[in-house]
């Protein structure tokens, strides 16, 4: 099984990747993390939680255009 | 404290005649607060060029949620600069709505501190709606809510602060504890409350019977509407007084959906096995009838009001689901069942409403585990063809 903290990386990487380019929600980001460390290794739950993790510690945030999406939050 | 009021002709226009003015109230906090003045003069420009002055969206909120307010701007932050930040709050209001006087001046008093002291009780979806905060306020807004034992509701894709009637605390007829488990399901799905995760919002809405005043079937992507299974009590002694004010054939019998009653002037009769709990007659006449024992409440799934799409009212999901503590859970994962699916195949932006009809109820049945019911045949057929299993045809 993934760490927390590993699909948390991963999927803040990700979301730098496509910044500016395309919004990613939720269920995108969970999507591809099971795609990207396999469905033995990752679930939704451990998802949830990274999102979390990611939220929380500031490196990440939502965004409302339409609908919520994961997005790096603004600079100062 | 605003120096000077704004100059509002066009809405002046709006307190005269011998109804409540929103305006009237907009001038009292604008007395004292230069974001309601602020609010007052761009509301007045809007009126004089017929167009709205406010942009919606972008990354404000409170550290952690991802729901809660709402962002807004004005487009004319010059000339309006005390209402170029005008936030939205969405407050989760106590279930069914009741409130201390001294809580509601607590509110109110936090408001005003922070905020432009308006408010809205309560916005459609059934908060507590606090307009217009600048960005910098929003972080002592929650603080202060926290310390008075409040939170914010959902906004965004997420699931939308649960909103019930008044339930048992106040209504004879309601079939099910409406405030005990919504406050229930509030604190279950905290995380799907406040980090939104699904293709668009999601509502729940609990009605104690089928008076429904909460609207949940038409307001609701999942309604849990009271019912029973029992027989209606029928108390002949008090038909008969009724029968002396109310004429029973036209406005009970004659009226009932399915035409279950009969009524020969002397008894009152209910086909109890087509009765579809609709609660007409009971309302006509509460001393003589009332729901049977057995209670418990109908899921109905798939409300919702036009925005990308049109407006769809629910239909039954689950006919009669028992509604003791003990069953809060299953419903729970029925609901997490249905996020799954939807979450899975659900396009951005499309309610679970609209999703079963792209689909077809048959395949959202099937993917969420749940056999169909007669109950759930919203209307007769209308397409004449039918398809049989390739191996049903060699049968």
């Amino acid at each position: 099984m993934a760490t927390k903290e590993e699909v948390a990386e991963a999927m803040f990487n990700m979301v730098k990747e496509y910044h500016g380019k395309k919004n990613l929600k939720a269920l995108d980001l969970t999507k591809a993390m099971i795609e990207k460390f396999g469905d033995e290794a990752c679930d939704k739950k451990l998802c949830k939680k990274a999102i979390r993790e990611l939220v929380d510690n500031g490196k990440c945030t939502y965004s409302y255009v339409g609908g919520s999406y994961i997005v790096l939050p603004p600079e100062e | 404290m605003a120096e000077k009021l704004r100059e509002t002709p066009l809405l002046d226009e709006l307190e005269k005649g011998p109804w409540p003015s929103f305006v009237t109230e907009i001038k009292k906090s604008a007395v004292k607060n230069s974001m309601a003045n602020d609010q007052l003069g761009i509301l007045e420009r809007s009126y004089k060029d017929r167009i709205g002055h406010w942009k919606h969206g972008g990354l404000v909120g409170v550290m952690g949620y991802g729901g809660g307010v709402i962002g807004r701007y004005s487009d004319l932050p010059e000339e309006y600069p005390e209402c170029a930040e005008f936030h939205t709050i969405r407050v989760n209001q106590p279930a069914g709505w009741f409130y201390t006087s001294d809580v509601l001046r607590k509110l109110c008093n936090v408001w005003e501190k922070h905020g432009s002291g308006l408010t809205n009780m309560h916005g459609s979806t059934g908060d507590i709606i606090f307009l217009g905060a600048k960005t910098e306020a929003l972080e002592p807004v929650f603080a202060d809510l926290i310390d008075m034992g409040f939170d914010l509701g959902g906004s965004g894709s997420d699931v939308r602060t649960p909103s019930c009637c008044c339930g048992q605390a106040r209504c004879e007829w309601a079939c099910y504890d409406t405030m005990g488990f919504t406050y229930n399901l509030t604190q279950h799905f905290q995380d799907e409350l406040h980090r939104p995760a699904f293709p668009y919002k999601f509502k729940f809405k609990m009605a104690g019977c089928a008076n429904d005043c909460v609207a949940s079937v038409a307001r609701s992507d999942m309604s849990i509407i009271g019912t029973w299974r029992e027989d209606i009590k029928v108390d002949q002694g008090e038909i008969a007084e009724y029968a002396k004010t109310v004429n029973i054939a036209d406005d009970v019998a004659d009226r009932c959906p399915t035409g279950c009653i009969s009524w020969d002037g002397k008894t009152f009769d209910i086909d109890n096995a087509n009765c579809v709990k609709c609660m007409h007659c009971i309302n006509v006449m509460p001393k003589a009838l009332a729901p049977g024992d057995e209670k418990g409440a109908t899921i109905l799934l798939g409300a919702k009001a036009p925005i990308i799409g049109g407006a769809l009212l629910a239909s039954v999901l689950v006919p009669f689901v028992e509604m003791g503590e003990e069953n809060y859970e299953d419903i729970y994962e029925l609901a997490e069942e249905i996020w799954d699916v939807w979450g899975e195949h659900g396009m951005n932006r499309e309610r679970v409403g609209e999703f079963i009809q792209r689909v077809g109820m048959g395949n959202f049945l099937e993917q969420v585990g749940l056999d169909p019911e007669p109950e759930m045949i919203m209307h007769p057929r209308t397409n004449p063809y039918i398809f049989f299993e390739l191996d049903e045809e060699e049968d």
